[in-house]
């Protein structure tokens, strides 16, 4: 304390330190206590899933419902992947991942290509009847599938694409919120590529090759991810449209493995489908995750 | 060898004219600086020349040729924007190339073009990086080669310097003078920076209110401005205005306050009585000693020092705001200025026009 006369040793108060921390603390606790909550609910269904797809059929036929994974994984996935599950023997789940998997990809790719063309129309480009044609587009946003579902239905047979890819994936692609959030994207490129563009001699379809969709990639990704879980999910349409066995899509099948009434369901089998069911669109997120964050280093300032 | 004529160009928006028919000469070689405050069609004739915007009549011919309805592509220009558009996913390299590319250079002859450039700008070594590793000097040198790689007959520059921060500014500016000179490429440079007008242009087309106030080199404007807003426009601080009338058969200025301030060189045109506006730069006021005649007691309400000279902001007696440019450093509260009768631009009080030969 020699020679610094001036400046008196600051005060710790150790009571208010104390609180400061203790709240801390309690506030740590309170935060850990409602996530891990939060996770239980969400994940403990899935966590069931898991175990019965373990064990024998009879364990969860009998009412039991055991929490910790029993010895039958290998013949329950075996079956569900070779035979399918069910009373009914259904189409394997190999055949239904696959068709999911291609219907999946068909909507998220033809609904990308499409909203990326109609938008890429209404943005740059000045014609009559721009923003007619915006605002029919956008006006679509209101009406749910299942509205259209009948009529859909009807042109769909009329056309004789009952049962048949085109059938099944054409009428799921139009879609008004990626059109919607292509524009908004759009809008915000720089008039001045698209005039640096014309300087340099691109034209329309150069520039949305060279400039437009590079730049897009990172929205394009994200959007991949979101719109292949809605086409890898489809129910209604897919229940109505196809009839052939073969074409089954997983999420339709699922739901016809498990018989009505008194009959007796191999819920080992349905459980091990459903967790065959769950990987793609996890696996799909999990990679376009990693590859839409390298875009968005790449490409953002 | 390049040259550039405007016939004519008109352009309104919705009913709204924007230019009031432009016509302009560029000598081969030539720099021209517009130059004007904002909203004044600058941009927008800078847009008709490139090709972005169509005039609603006139013609724009270069080289002989009338351009007027072609694509910007089938103009042999070169444009360097204002936030350079740099495509942000291709490299230095594709940026500069693109252009060329699309044109169907072979692949060796636009690596030598794109090479050449860059070793005139001294971006070699940047040529594999994306725009946004750059700083924004190197930016403005890979718009500038962008432009240079295209080899056109025509440079046009759109504001290009107004991203940079004030150092980077100058030094740039000097930079792109050098490479005109060096390249001897026609150009057309927009800017609303008097000073870069200045100092870049071989001449300056100052633009007010869609119409070319005055085109003349940039030492005539600053010596002869055509009317007031010529004046107030270039030169900084800007000329101080005056009200006046013509007095001893036009030989002398009146002033509010009786004073009379004789022109050194005798008759001004116009007739005896006429109101007219002095215009007296500040850097020209003569700062008086004392309560001499004809001295102007400014009453300073702001002193800025700038290290080598002051500018100091004053009011007349009359209530009028009047700034000096002394040399030195000042304090004091009155400084007394007396106007120099060489130094004196006369102005028809009505139109504005310059009123001597």
């Amino acid at each position: 304390m020699d020679g610094s006369l001036a400046t008196p040793a600051p005060v710790r108060d150790d009571a208010l330190l104390r609180a400061t921390r203790r709240r801390r603390l309690a506030s740590r606790l309170l935060a850990h206590a409602a996530l891990l909550l939060g996770v239980a609910i969400v994940a403990f269904p899935i966590w069931m899933t898991l175990v019965g797809s373990t064990h024998d059929a009879g364990t969860i036929g009998r009412g039991d419902v055991p929490l910790l994974p029993g010895s039958h994984a290998a013949e329950n996935y075996a079956t569900a992947w070779n035979e399918g599950g069910g009373r009914t023997r259904t189409t394997p789940a190999s055949v239904m991942l696959w068709n999911s998997l291609l219907m999946a990809v068909l909507i998220a790719v033809g609904k990308i290509t499409i909203s990326i063309l109609s938008a890429y129309a209404v943005v740059f480009f000045r014609f009559p009847g721009r923003m007619i044609a915006f605002w029919a587009i956008f006006i679509t946003l209101m009406l749910p599938v299942e509205v259209r579902i009948i009529p859909t239905f009807q042109v769909i047979v009329d056309l004789n694409l009952g049962n048949s890819w085109t059938g099944l994936v054409v009428p799921l692609i139009a879609s008004a919120t990626a059109t919607l959030l292509f524009r908004q994207f759009f809008l915000t490129i720089p008039d001045e590529f698209v005039e640096a563009a014309k300087m340099d001699g691109a034209g329309p379809l150069r520039f949305l090759r060279d400039v437009v969709l590079p730049l897009s990639l990172t929205n394009i990704a994200a959007l991949f991810v979101i719109l292949f879980i809605y086409g890898w999910n489809q129910y209604l349409w897919p229940l109505l449209i196809i009839n052939d066995r073969s074409m089954e899509t997983i999420v339709v099948g699922l739901s016809k493995m498990i018989g009505r009434g008194d009959s007796q369901n191999d819920w080992n089998t349905i459980m091990a489908t459903a967790v065959l069911a769950l990987l793609p669109p996890v696996l799909v997120v999990a990679l376009m995750q990693r590859w839409f964050v390298r875009g968005l280093t790449e490409t953002e300032k | 060898m390049a040259t550039l004529s405007l016939h004519g160009v008109r352009k309104s928006f919705n009913n709204t004219a924007v230019l009031h028919g432009i016509d302009l000469e560029v000598a081969d070689g030539e720099l021209v600086v517009i130059v004007g405050a904002s909203g004044c069609g600058k941009s927008t004739l800078l847009r008709i020349v490139a090709g972005l915007e169509t005039p609603s009549d006139g013609q724009v011919v270069i080289n002989g040729r009338d351009v007027t309805g072609l694509e910007p592509a089938d103009r042999d220009i070169a444009m360097v924007f204002q936030n350079y558009a740099l495509y942000p996913h291709m490299s230095v390299f594709g940026n500069m190339a693109y252009g060329l590319k699309i044109r169907g250079l072979p692949r060796a002859e636009i690596d030598r073009r794109v090479r050449d450039a860059a070793g005139i700008l001294g971006i070699e070594p940047l040529l594999d990086r994306k725009p946004k590793q750059l700083s924004g000097g190197q930016r403005q040198r890979v718009a500038m080669g962008r432009a240079i790689v295209r080899e056109p007959a025509l440079f046009l520059f759109d504001e290009p310097l107004s991203n940079l921060d004030a150092k980077l500014r100058v030094q740039m500016r000097a930079e792109i003078r050098r490479l005109q000179r060096r390249l001897g490429v026609t150009s057309l440079f927009v800017t609303h920076d008097q000073v870069e007008a200045m100092t870049l242009g071989d001449r300056l087309v100052v633009m007010n209110a869609g119409r070319p106030a005055q085109v003349a080199p940039p030492m005539e404007i600053f010596a002869r401005p055509a009317d007031t807003y010529v004046a107030g426009f270039i030169g900084s601080p800007s000329m101080n205005f005056i009200p006046a009338a013509l007095d001893q058969g036009n030989a002398s200025a009146r002033l509010a306050d009786g004073t009379l301030v004789p022109f050194p060189e005798g008759h001004r045109p116009g007739s005896a009585g006429q109101p007219i506006t002095l215009g007296v730069r500040p850097e020209h006021l003569l700062p008086g000693e004392g309560e001499g005649e004809g001295a102007i007691p400014l009453a300073v309400e702001l002193i800025e020092p700038l290290g080598s000279e002051t500018v100091v902001h004053g009011r007349a007696p009359g209530g009028l705001a009047i700034t000096a440019r002394l040399p030195g450093t000042f304090s004091g509260s009155v400084l007394p200025v007396r106007l120099p009768g060489a130094h004196l631009h006369v102005f028809d009080a009505e139109t504005g026009r310059r009123l001597d030969p």
